[in-house]
């Protein structure tokens, strides 16, 4: 039997490397894109304040991309040294997609990039924009590949256990590639992504005009972002990935927890605007409900049912038992593969196998586990839903607010043309949020999925690797440290990036510099709005 | 479903595959590692390091894909070796991860600042980014060789028998070394290609020569251990190609010398541990004539070094020193029949275009690199 503490720790440390990967990605998908467009801009219009903007993000760009690359190169590899069961038992359908990643994707962004920066010179405006473009055709792409691949770990389809090699193997693999939950996880994750660019680059230029410097590049880049930002809010909101959730029944018991839904409502369900969960009496406290919304928005319909967490328990507890006669098949079968009988009782229960591993954790035999060792495991399929019920609340409301701000910019520069002075500051002050929205994203798609690495097929604790918890812990500080350092030393490079402004290099004293820009713009004085004429 | 092709075809097809890829990866960032190595004693001053640094500065980021495709590809096509290999050596492939990772930070951070203590920092982290990695990855090359210590129990769960330090045996660290040495006359062979004459370049084609040597005693040595040393693995009973991937269904020997039973049986596969001589002797020359010879003979002893271990070992992919039985083969180790399909289809799409825009990019940069050039404001 697995160790359940190295698997804690190993849980502990995958979730701290992909969310410290998450803080680059999102920027990167969606910084990408905007270079495009502005650099679209200067191919177009060939003024060379497009052509300084589109470096200086790309400055920007290029710090941020450089992390996102060193800590992928973890995320690769670590399913193979902190989960090599899992690795063995799904690296039939979960490898692939990696793999194509790598091949169709990520060869292409890290091959092309060098060119991005050091290519300028060396080639024509369209060539040169066409690299940006394939720069950020690649990560998008990469997104796609990489969420085809969490898209199975949450809605398993196209596959099924083979007792032979004692591993899940794909049987279809066009279900694997065009998997709804994928496909929804994609829009939502690369929108949120522009988001987080438009943030970002709203925020910063706002903090320009605020400072009175490099006005010809903010305001041009405050009139991308603001465009872009909400164009991509409205997106991550309306094609949200909740439309996945009535799928399967673990997708819809992270339903059920992200709503702290005990029993089922008669549709439409109503909508939990707030409330505490008390997951030890099964309801939850303080509660405000909006009417209907919950079955509208999960269903897309009058009728369906949104079902609670208790029913679902029950559901979760026959599976069980259908699970511990498909294990004893399997065992069956392991000794000998021609067992007739056993090859029957295999099929007819196999997709409840996972089910039967639950026990894993309490009993090395499941076939001993008695009533209350299967209710127990029954209830370790809630995932933690106080935590998952705040996530997605704390989510969405950003969200929102995303929207709200982005139609403000939006009005401001480009209808009104003129930003009033405390909306610069609110965009200023907006920049750490999508972080925090996609974070949490991620922190509700996979503590949302628990106890199941991969939904209803395999409990996480089984998909670790036999280490030792001295190893884990090792790792661990490594990481930490190592991570934590590299942290630092980002954020202070990009901060004094941006305070240097569009056109500075570290140059020998005297040549060049980051003068040019704020010498060629008239410098008003400070006003109450600034005008957006140009 | 019926198949264009059958699974034990597809098996093979693979092994090689994965060769390519991991041939691939020692063609390119392998010197890319060579050269981060050289950095700190080839070049004595801040101009003379931008000029290495910026001589692989635009390239190796693509390189670096190699070797995580290469990861992928291990996960897609042969999921129980990603899963033992990687957990086996679980504190090796942390200190490649932390190596790997100070390396683009590196080369990106390093000209951010002017200060000679913040550049000389990353010019040693760019040095552990090159140098510890090459070392490791032989070092584990090493120890497949030898037969890992793990077991498979009857669910397929593996567990694993050793540690860090039972990695640095002796014939272990002559694979290390065998490996730094080949990279290094690779990185060296690299700055001679693409530097501008100067003494930066003379340093290299002297560090690469006397590497290239290195080269050719350490494989020798390597070889000769191979032989006399004990080492070598063999299934005992008859196998099905086309059979299931499962590793608990066959039996294996410990057998001295069976390593180089390939070659008595194959006589062509010689070709390949041959090309390691040959190719590290025309490095030598190139090396030393300064000529584009080099970056072709270090190629093709990189080819024929990472190829060597593969066709002394087949159809042995990872054996098991403590359960010889339990060793990963190529015949049972690998994906389904679908998804060795699939993924052939993929790669056969992907690898020729990748070659071709890698092709691309590399035209564009032709041509030598000037001190001048290197040390200009949109360089790193």
């Amino acid at each position: 039997m697995p160790d359940l503490f190295v698997a804690d720790l190993s849980r502990w440390q995958f979730a701290l490397t992909a969310m410290y990967h998450f803080l680059f990605v999102p920027l990167t998908l969606g910084l990408s894109m905007l270079l495009v467009v502005m650099e679209g801009a200067y191919v177009m219009t060939g003024k060379e304040v497009w052509r300084r903007t589109t470096k200086f993000w790309g400055t920007l760009f290029g710090i941020n991309f450089v992390l996102g690359v060193a800590t992928g190169i973890t995320m690769e590899f670590q399913f193979g040294m902190n989960w090599s069961y899992y690795s063995h038992y799904v690296g039939d359908i979960f490898g692939a997609p990696l793999a194509i990643e790598g091949l169709m994707a990520f060869f292409l962004e890290a091959t092309l990039v060098g060119l991005m920066f050091f290519g300028w010179d060396k080639l024509s405006r369209p060539a040169h924009w066409m690299v940006t473009f394939l720069v950020a055709l690649g990560s998008n792409l990469s997104a796609l590949w990489i969420l085809i691949a969490n898209g199975w770990m949450q809605n398993p389809v196209g596959s099924e256990f083979n007792p032979d090699t004692m591993r899940m193997e794909v049987t279809d693999f066009m279900a694997v590639l065009f998997n709804p939950v994928a496909q929804a996880k994609f829009v939502h994750t690369v929108s949120a992504g522009y988001v987080t660019a438009s943030v970002f680059v709203l925020g910063i230029s706002a903090w320009y005009v605020l400072k009175n410097r490099h006005l010809g590049l903010a305001k041009r880049s405050m009139a991308v972002a603001a465009s872009f930002g909400l164009l991509s809010a409205l997106s991550v909101v309306v094609l949200g990935d909740e439309s996945g959730y009535a799928l399967t029944d673990n997708q819809k018991m992270k339903l059920a927890a992200l709503e702290a839904m005990w029993e089922t409502e008669p549709a439409p369900a109503g909508l939990t605007a707030f409330g505490i969960p008390n997951a030890k009496e099964h309801k939850t406290d303080f509660e405000v409900k909006i009417p209907y919304v919950l079955g509208l928005i999960a269903t897309r319909s009058l009728d369906g049912k949104v079902e609670g967490i208790l029913p679902l328990v029950a559901v979760a507890e026959d599976r069980i038992e259908n699970g511990i006669r498909a294990y004893k098949a399997v065992e069956t079968l392991n000794n000998d593969p021609n067992d007739v009988q056993a090859r029957e009782i295999f099929e007819q229960t196999k997709t409840d196998l996972g089910y039967g591993l639950l026990l894993k954790r309490y009993v090395d035999d499941p076939a001993t586990a008695d009533r209350a060792t299967i209710e127990k495991a029954a209830w370790d399929t809630v995932p933690n839903v106080a935590l998952s019920f705040f996530s997605f609340r704390i989510m969405a409301g950003l969200g929102f607010i995303f929207i709200a701000m982005f139609a403000t910019a939006f009005y401001f520069v480009s209808l009104k043309r003129n930003v009033p002075r405390w909306f610069l500051r609110l965009a200023l002050f907006a920049i750490p949020f999508p972080w925090i929205a996609a974070e949490l994203g991620w922190v509700l798609a996979e503590a949302g999925r628990q106890p199941w690495v991969i939904d209803g097929v395999l409990p996480t604790f089984m998909g670790v690797s036999s280490l030792s918890v001295t190893q884990v812990i090792i790792t661990m500080a490594g990481f930490t440290l190592l991570y934590g350092t590299l942290a630092v030393i980002e954020i202070s490079l990009m901060i004094r990036a941006v305070k240097l402004g569009p056109g500075a290099r570290i140059l020998p004293k005297g040549v060049g510099g980051g003068m040019a820009d704020t010498m060629n713009e008239p410098v008003p004085a400070k006003p109450r709005t600034i005008q957006f004429d140009q | 479903m019926e198949l264009l092709l059958d699974y034990a075809t597809l098996k093979v097809l693979w092994w090689g595959l994965v060769g390519v890829l991991l041939i691939g990866y020692a063609l390119t960032d392998g010197y890319d590692l060579g050269v981060a190595s050289l950095l700190p004693f080839v070049a004595k001053n801040d101009k003379e390091r931008r000029l290495v640094i910026n001589s692989i500065g635009p390239m190796w980021e693509g390189h670096q894909v190699w070797l995580i495709t290469g990861g992928g590809a291990l996960f897609a096509a042969w999921p129980y070796v990603y899963a033992i290999s990687f957990s086996g050596f679980y504190l090796a492939m942390f200190v490649v991860l932390a190596a790997l990772i100070l390396r683009p930070v590196g080369f990106k951070y390093r000209s951010k600042r002017e200060s000679t203590t913040w550049r000389t920092s990353w010019d040693w982290a760019l040095f552990v980014g090159g140098f510890v990695p090459a070392l490791i990855f032989g070092v584990a090359l090493g120890n497949v060789l030898q037969g890992v210590p793990f077991d498979i129990d009857r669910t397929l769960r593996a567990t694993y028998d050793g540690g860090l330090i039972g990695l640095l045996n002796p014939f272990a660290l002559l694979c290390g070394l065998a490996s730094v040495a080949m990279l290094v006359a690779h990185g060296a062979s690299w700055l001679v290609v693409k530097l501008e004459h100067g003494p930066v370049m003379d340093r290299a084609a002297g560090f690469g020569q006397v590497a290239a040597i290195a080269v050719i005693v350490l494989y020798a040595l390597g070889g000769i251990w191979l032989a006399m040393g004990g080492m070598g693995y063999r299934i005992v009973t008859d196998i099905d190609p086309n059979g299931v991937a499962n590793p608990l269904r066959k039996e294996v020997v410990v057998e001295a010398g069976a390593w180089l039973g390939n070659y008595g049986k194959y006589p062509w596969m010689i070709l390949v541990p041959a090309l390691g001589f040959i190719g590290s002797a025309i490095a030598f020359v190139g090396l030393r004539k300064k000529s584009a010879l080099s970056m072709v003979g270090s190629g093709l002893a990189a080819t024929g070094i990472v190829g060597s271990v593969g066709t002394a070992m087949f159809p042995f992919i990872l054996p098991s020193s403590i359960n010889p039985n339990a060793s990963l083969t190529v015949w049972d180790s690998s994906s389904s029949h679908l998804t060795l399909f699939i993924m052939l289809i993929v790669t056969v799409i992907f690898v020729p275009t990748i070659l071709l825009y890698t092709a691309w990019v590399y035209k564009v940069l032709w041509g030598r690199l000037t001190t001048e050039e290197a040390n200009s404001a949109s360089t790193y």
